[in-house]
């Protein structure tokens, strides 16, 4: 990939910003740059080898996809689920161990498709923006969805579950939520002053 | 602990913190008591990370208002489980199996168990009192009360397992299979030195219990031995 394409911006540019991005606190990005970073990585993923998957079908991996990061998007601190692969990780996980029922998935993925075409007369790849987030909307609140959407609640539950297990179980993941756990710290002086204040405690009362 | 500023730690954690039993329980309406078990924490997010995010208070949908859930939530909530003792019961017991045998011949173990309403009454003790911990921790209850049809949220038996009992201690060889040194009533020459002498589900961890009943099954074994009653 040539570096005119992204504004000058190399991958190792991107990987050196996206690092950076969780403990600068993105004071020195803009979301402009964020957004280009991810975009340089996601074409340069896009240029590795494909895993072809295992257990979803062409058209399962599209609506896939597109569902994921419907569900986890990009924003301005991290990257969204298909950047952090996390479709790649659900086709592992139900191709190689389960977890998530089989025939839940491909159940629940089908159930999508059907109300797609029932109410938009397209599969949902095939739906606006604007469709796939009003079917969304119907079944991503259980307490006000409406009874007959409880299957399609039972499978988004499910899914934005193993979403949430992809994507925060990634690196992307952990330095998203800023975990920092699991790190050498030479200097533990007990809870840091700021955190205590923010807390309303101390260590003298 | 919403929103808390990240730094270099797990938070709480350790999910056998004990809050042992401190009431007295005569005026209730289940026999002994239980522990508390405490969990939450910043823990590496792995699999199964958040999950159920649509319990969280006015948490769920998808999005960027999710992903921002994810991160407001994070390490700011606090668990609790209880591990009940339950007492003997007629309806919990094990048998030979009339008609099916092992393939030495052997006829083998059938099991007769359920619930008393002492440990579904514990139950609910249990939850009324991580309601009011929570509560009185300033925090917020999400998850809702189990009802009596749930057994208030009182798992299947089995599914904690810390195996005991089937072979108890006595001294009444029709009520027991062991006397109190876990030496069988029938035959003279076999012990059980495992979970199978405790007379009642205790709420702790058992282990211990079974090193020190073992290790007094052993000196007395030794014993006997040198007496030549063995």
């Amino acid at each position: 990939m040539s570096d005119d394409k992204n504004n000058g911006m190399s991958r190792r540019d991107a990987l050196k910003l996206l690092g950076a991005v969780p403990l600068t606190g993105a004071l020195h990005w803009t979301p402009e740059a964020i957004s280009r970073a991810t975009h340089v990585l996601q074409q340069d993923d896009a240029e590795a080898p494909k895993v072809r998957p295992k257990f979803f079908t062409a058209h399962e991996d599209a609506t896939v996809r597109i569902l994921v990061d419907l569900i986890i998007p990009r924003d301005e601190r991290s990257g969204s689920a298909t950047d952090a692969r996390v479709p790649e990780f659900m086709d592992y996980m139900l191709g190689e161990a389960t977890e998530m029922n089989r025939v839940e998935m491909r159940g629940g993925l089908a159930w999508l498709d059907t109300e797609c075409r029932t109410r938009f007369n397209a599969n949902f790849v095939n739906c606006t923006d604007a469709q796939r987030r009003q079917l969304l909307d119907d079944i991503s609140w259980p307490e006000k969805a409406r009874p007959e959407m409880s299957h399609g609640v039972a499978f988004f539950n499910s899914f934005r579950d193993f979403t949430a297990s992809g994507f925060f179980s990634s690196q992307m993941g952990w330095k998203d939520v800023r975990y920092i756990g699991n790190v050498f710290n030479p200097n533990w002086n007990g809870c840091p002053t700021e955190v205590l204040h923010q807390l309303g405690v101390s260590y003298d009362s | 602990m919403v929103n808390r500023m990240p730094h270099n730690e797990d938070g709480t954690g350790g999910n056998h913190i004990y809050m042992p039993w401190t009431k007295d329980n005569k005026k209730l309406d289940f026999p002994r008591g239980y522990h508390i078990e405490v969990g939450g924490g910043f823990d590496a997010p792995s699999y199964g990370f958040m999950g159920g995010i649509q319990r969280y208070p006015n948490a769920g949908g998808y999005g960027k208002s999710l992903k921002d859930d994810y991160r407001r939530y994070f390490g700011a909530s606090v668990g609790f489980a209880g591990r009940g003792e339950m007492i003997p019961s007629d309806d919990c017991y094990c048998e030979l199996d009339p008609k099916v045998v092992d393939k030495y011949g052997i006829p083998v173990l059938r099991f007769h168990w359920k619930w008393s309403d002492h440990e579904i009454n514990q139950a609910k003790h249990m939850q009324e009192t991580f309601r009011s911990i929570v509560a009185e921790m300033g925090g917020e209850v999400f998850s809702p009360m189990p009802t009596r049809e749930r057994d208030y949220g009182l798992a299947a038996g089995g599914t904690i397992i810390h195996e005991l009992g089937a072979t108890r201690m006595g001294n009444d060889p029709t009520k027991s299979v062991l006397n109190k040194n876990c030496q069988a009533h029938d035959v003279k020459n076999l012990f059980v030195a495992d979970g199978g002498p405790f007379v009642s589900q205790a709420d702790k961890n058992p282990t211990w219990t079974i090193l020190a009943l073992a290790w007094r099954t052993s000196d007395y074994i030794t014993q006997q031995r040198k007496a030549g009653a063995l």
